[in-house]
């Protein structure tokens, strides 16, 4: 199985206020393959989401690399990381992140927008329909429970056929009964979809659901008391 | 999904804020349409009415722009007056002789052309008298061919028509020599019909009346012109108001003016020996003289033809009040008689600077081209105006356009959370900012619509009264030149104040953002 996620010798760290720089991450190789689902624990501020926003591009590492799908991402102009980002990634938010100007279908249309998708209104209702949201096209966020909410953010980050799929705690803001339904929606869409799965989450009980799981205490070589995320 | 789309949710999304954000712009737009709009109507109402269909105005020395007031305008007072003889220097040989026939006055008169009439060969030179009001409009003494020679209209080729009745006559049998149209604002506002008669009053519109009436024969049609505004009487029916007649001094040395006259006449008369002296040297000898005693112009008259006239009117006709019957009265000689202007339409317009030059340089006349006066005081009064309403106007249109700058700036704190989302979407930096411009040219762009539509829906509401005051019609689409500029300068506007929280959106931390 190849390789869909390759980081090597990757450092983060950001400016204090007060002077100097704080390390955050430091890892010295994480893959992830094509279509494999992995879940990643750590305890918060633990560099979680760092790692997430530098894989999606958002950040940029102090050195190393991050390649998708054969691609040196940090090697990338910053327009470069967003148009890969909008064609190859999918992000779910643990807040859902939705747009509240926007109803459900326009939202999960805003997940391939930016990048080259077409026929985006017939994918966008798919995406709901598959969701279970078929009736609720046009209602904004607000009319939405937040079990729907989460799932209209799953359809959005599913809407660009993304490669690689990463989850930052998807299910820390639903109710313990919705948690496992959202959770296993992601992981089905995504193997229907034969899309690489990386979850962060500090919940041990649904990361035991994956395969695989990672400690980033263990492939993060800083010292977890002074870093933050 | 398009930026376009994506401005337009956030618009609806504020929907009060983006509301009242346009509707100030649309107002502020709105008063600029109306100020262009006010402007174009005052301008094409000046220039139409000045182009009634003569090239020149032709008055005694003075302000070119008061003679043009007064005599295309009808507006302030006149400057003073010509004597007959300079209207007749525009007349051919024939239509001097005849007037000094009919008239009366000195015979050399009739023994040339006047040195103007080359000039006018194929066009024409009407008098006009002023100085007498019916109730607040002019009374405007002039000849018949005032209605058959000048045009009117947006292409100077419309003729005067009449709603009710005809011109007047130089003299009718039922009603002499006093007869009289009215423009369409007078018959309105004076309750005129034809058939009703008037008596003018002398000086200003509170002046003592005279006892003479005229009996209104015509009615225009509204014109769009200051003629709608004016009550028309034969010039002859004018001069025989009383104190019309131009006093004639027996004795030259107690009278200015007549050795003013004398003076002009003598240095016109060299220019004229100048230009011909063969014919002037001919007729002078030729010419006939019944001068009186001393044999000077001012007093030199000959029986005219009205003395002789038999076919004076029926005073059983004209059943009022007057003094005099018809009967009575006959035109005046030439020297009693004075005209206030003379309007001008050179038969090749191409002879009108030549003529006007050889007018200005003389003593006693001038000659002002009515559209350029107009166009100079168009650029002297009503351009600075135009100018300072624009500014405030302009002005309002900024105020507006902060209002923009305030409302989208304001949102910005809520909205870096939706630009982050939309960055880790894959939206670039200049996609979002993008977003916030379009977003301020959609209020621009509703503004500048809504204020556009405000402005005409105003001047459609007082389209009557526009027409009425002035003769232009303005509907729903008439628009001026300067409006097509209003969506750019508003468009420009709004791209100004859109760029800080474009640039606030270009910065937005995706980060930090995302995980508030």
């Amino acid at each position: 199985m190849t390789a869909l996620l390759n980081i090597k010798e990757l450092t983060k760290s950001f400016a204090q206020p007060e002077g100097g720089r704080l390390l955050v991450l430091d890892i010295a190789e994480f893959q992830i393959a094509r279509g494999e689902q992995v879940a990643m624990i750590g305890q918060s501020g633990g560099g979680k989401t760092t790692l997430l926003h530098l894989i999606a591009g958002l950040l940029s590492p102090d050195q190393g690399s991050i390649q998708i799908d054969g691609i040196k991402t940090n090697g990338l102009s910053e327009q470069g990381r967003d148009r890969f980002r909008a064609e190859t990634i999918g992000y779910v938010f643990q807040t859902f992140n939705l747009l509240p100007a926007f109803t459900a279908i326009e939202n999960v249309r805003l997940g391939m927008a930016f990048g080259s998708g077409k026929h985006q209104h017939a994918r966008a209702a798919e995406l709901l329909a598959r969701v279970g949201l078929q009736d609720r096209f046009n209602y904004r966020p607000s009319q939405l429970s937040v079990g729907q909410q989460q799932r209209v953010a799953i359809a959005r980050s599913l809407a660009g056929r993304p490669k690689l799929l990463l989850a930052d705690e998807p299910t820390a803001n639903v109710d313990p009964s919705s948690a496992e339904s959202v959770l296993e929606l992601i992981r089905d869409t995504c193997r229907e979809e034969e899309i690489s799965l990386l979850t962060v989450t500090h919940d041990m009980q649904i990361a035991s659901r994956f395969d695989r799981i990672e400690k980033l205490d263990e492939i993060n070589q800083v010292d977890h008391t002074t870093a933050s995320s | 999904m398009s930026l376009i789309h994506i401005a337009w949710r956030n618009f609806c999304h504020r929907a009060l804020s983006s509301f009242l954000t346009t509707f100030s712009l649309a107002l502020g737009v709105g008063l600029v349409v109306l100020v262009l709009s006010i402007y174009g109507v005052i301008s094409e109402a000046f220039t139409r009415n000045a182009s009634v269909g003569y090239n020149l105005v032709v008055g005694p020395k003075g302000s070119p722009l008061q003679l043009t007031l007064n005599s295309v305008f009808y507006l302030s007072q006149p400057i003073e007056n010509l004597p007959y003889t300079e209207y007749m220097e525009f007349l051919s040989k024939d239509e001097r002789a005849s007037m000094v026939g009919r008239f009366g006055g000195d015979s050399k008169l009739a023994e040339r052309d006047g040195k103007y009439a080359p000039f006018v060969a194929g066009g024409f030179a009407i008098p006009l008298a002023l100085g007498d009001y019916f109730g607040e409009f002019r009374v405007v003494g002039t000849t018949p061919e005032f209605f058959s020679k000048l045009k009117h209209g947006p292409n100077v080729d419309e003729d005067f028509t009449f709603s009710e009745g005809r011109a007047f006559k130089d003299f009718s049998p039922e009603n002499g020599y006093f007869e009289a149209v009215v423009g369409a604002r007078v018959a309105k506002e004076m309750n005129v019909a034809v058939g009703k008669k008037f008596f003018p009053t002398h000086g200003d519109p509170s002046g003592q009346g005279h006892k003479q009436g005229f009996t209104v024969v015509g009615i225009l049609e509204p014109t769009g012109t200051p003629n709608d505004r004016a009550a028309f009487v034969n010039l002859e029916g004018f001069y025989l108001m009383e104190g019309h007649a131009k006093p004639v001094e027996a004795d030259p040395e107690n009278n200015g003016d007549d050795l003013l006259d004398e003076a002009v006449d003598a240095a016109e008369s060299d220019e004229e020996q100048a230009e011909d002296v063969t014919e002037s040297s001919a007729t002078t000898a030729d010419s006939p003289t019944t001068a009186t005693d001393d044999g000077k112009d001012g007093a030199t008259l000959v029986q005219t033809d009205a003395d002789n006239n038999t076919a004076v009117p029926d005073s059983d006709s004209n059943t009022n009040e007057d003094s005099q019957s018809d009967e009575e009265y006959r035109p005046l000689s030439i020297p009693e008689r004075e005209v206030t202007s003379i309007l001008v339409r050179n038969g090749n317009i191409l002879f009108a600077p030549g003529m006007q030059n050889m007018i200005n340089e003389g003593i006693r006349a001038q000659a002002a081209a009515p559209i350029g006066e107009i166009n100079k005081l168009m650029n002297l009064i009503v351009g600075p105006l135009l100018t300072a309403l624009l500014a405030i106007t302009g002005i309002t249109c900024a105020v507006a356009a902060v209002g923009i700058l305030v409302s989208i700036y304001n949102s910005m704190n809520d909205r870096r959370r939706d630009i982050a989302i939309m960055r880790a979407l894959g939206a670039r930096r200049t996609t979002v900012t993008s977003i916030i411009i379009f977003e301020s040219f959609q209020v621009a762009l509703i503004g500048t619509i809504a204020g556009w539509i405000l402005a005409h829906t105003a001047i459609v509401l007082y389209s009557g009264q526009i027409e009425d005051q002035t003769g232009v019609q303005v509907g729903f689409f008439t628009t001026s030149n300067y409006e097509i500029l209003v969506l750019p300068l508003v468009l420009g506007l709004a791209l100004i104040a859109a760029l800080l929280p474009a640039w606030a959106a270009y910065r937005t931390d995706v980060g930090s953002n995302l995980s508030a």
